[in-house]
């Protein structure tokens, strides 16, 4: 019968186009600014905690190494679900927004200190020191010759985390964010039709990270320029 | 006059410098030979506070330190370096900067010159080296030489007292070390002093009028380079001497 199949065809690619722009709004009032605004905040929490381990006081140092432990040994679902549900119980009410936004802060920052710390590190005591016989400062050694050498060593990892921050952001809908699987989950309610939704969303999220993988080759391309003219990155 | 009195500094058990005192004139080269392990490099490190010693006192011109087993504040510390400048083994350029602003970062960072007098005297200093040339490329497309040019270039940028030279020549094949010597000589002869930790034996006769033997962390032998390699007083030198010319 082809009357049959010709309207079964585009009734799921219609329900995709119709749902499309809301899956889409959804990623870009939601999922973008969530992510970005955890991913910068959770960078200068990273950097603060590695140069705490790495240069500060003994109390100090066993204090963030018990968060990024805290952090790094329990699943973020758990942490948000904390954080959102369970602090009211002592009075600390969020909304759900500055809820995911804390949770995926304090995630960022835990796994990504560890990173910043191990790039700083790779640098060798012999940059240091060249620095230091110009007479900089440990602060002026930093920035101007060990934060940018270090800076092309973390590019490739930083990358993945926040790729991966990209689609861990779809917990959020747990805590009633209205991102981008949380509007797909609704849709599918009204549509009962799990499987075109869930698949949309995904494919939204596979160009969303798409055009992240992209930009982080451009990144490391840049941080990698001194060493491309050696031939040692190409 | 640059003053090392009684400096001693422990390595964990090691006692690496004994009571070092040495006196190195200014306008003048003195080379600091030995085995290793002697702590001439150690010494070096001394003079510019990259390693702190635990006792003894350091004078460089008007500026007089006295250590007694604590970190000194830094200011003291930045004070004492900005009269050093300091060449290294493995140059330590950096990698991320070119040539030029190699030679620019202790002016632009440090004493905060505006950047178009950075590079007039960066580009005066290169020329000097013989490196001019390359100012616009990156450390790693250059030999070793000319990466120890570059770095010669970059350290006397601040217009230091003293340059420390830790081992100029030893990364260097005998053809690239002739091209840095060439450039340490000038620098010689135009009165620069300089104090260098060196097993080049050509290094140290040729531009050195001071040579100081260390073995075991302590002064064996001092003297004029003829003096010390061809009549030593000492058996320890007479041997490290002999050593050095059988290699």
């Amino acid at each position: 019968m082809p009357e049959t199949t010709a309207t079964l065809i585009p009734a799921w690619l219609q329900l995709m186009a119709d749902s499309f722009w809301p899956l889409l709004y959804a990623g870009l009032k939601f999922t973008v600014p969530l992510t970005l605004i955890s991913f910068a905040a959770g960078l200068v929490l990273a950097f603060l905690v590695a140069l705490v381990r790495l240069f500060g006081p003994a109390p100090l140092v066993w204090l963030v190494r018990f968060y990024v432990w805290l952090i790094r040994g329990t699943p973020l679902l758990v942490q948000l679900f904390v954080i959102f549900y369970g602090l009211p119980s002592v009075g600390v009410v969020l909304d759900p927004l500055p809820a995911a936004l804390i949770g995926f802060t304090l995630n960022v920052g835990a796994y990504n200190s560890e990173v910043i710390r191990a790039a700083i590190e790779s640098i060798s005591k012999g940059q240091w020191e060249a620095a230091y016989s110009l007479s900089m400062t440990r602060a002026q050694a930093l920035r101007r010759t060990v934060m940018p050498q270090a800076a092309r060593v973390a590019v490739p990892p930083l990358s993945n985390s926040f790729i991966s921050l990209v689609k861990d952001t779809s917990l959020a809908a747990v805590l009633t964010v209205p991102e981008i699987f949380q509007a797909a989950q609704r849709i599918a309610a009204v549509t009962y039709e799990p499987l075109v939704l869930y698949l949309e969303a995904a494919m939204i999220y596979l160009a969303f990270s798409s055009v992240l993988t992209a930009l982080q080759a451009r990144l490391e391309k840049r941080y990698g320029q001194h060493a491309m003219f050696a031939g040692k990155l190409r | 006059m640059i003053r090392l009195q009684e400096i001693s500094k422990h390595f964990g058990p090691l006692h690496v410098l004994q009571g070092v005192s040495a006196d190195i004139p200014e306008g003048s080269v003195t080379a600091l030979i030995g085995p290793s392990g002697s702590g001439k490099s150690t010494l070096l490190r001394c003079v510019n506070l990259l390693e702190i010693p635990e006792a003894g006192t350091l004078t460089m011109g008007t500026e007089t330190m006295q250590f007694r087993g604590t970190t000194p504040p830094i200011d003291a510390v930045l004070r004492m370096r900005r009269q050093t400048g300091m060449v290294f083994q493995n140059f330590q350029l950096f990698p991320h900067r070119s040539v030029i602003e190699n030679v620019m970062e202790g002016l632009v960072t440090v004493l905060r010159w505006p950047r178009a007098k950075a590079v007039e005297r960066a580009m005066a200093l290169l020329e000097k080296v013989d490196m001019a040339h390359k100012a616009q490329e990156w450390p790693a497309t250059l030999s070793g030489g000319q990466q120890q040019r570059v770095a010669i270039a970059r350290a006397l940028a601040p217009s230091p007292r003293v340059l420390l030279c830790d081992e100029p020549t030893s990364a260097l094949d005998p053809s690239l070390a002739t091209e840095v010597i060439q450039v340490l000589r000038v620098l010689a002869e135009e009165g620069m002093t300089m104090l260098m930790a060196t097993h080049d034996l050509r290094l140290a006769a040729s531009i050195g009028q001071q040579v100081i033997f260390l073995d075991g962390g302590r002064i064996i032998e001092a003297g004029t380079p003829d003096a010390l390699f061809n009549h030593p007083t000492q058996a320890e030198t007479r041997t490290f001497v002999a050593s050095l010319s059988d290699a």
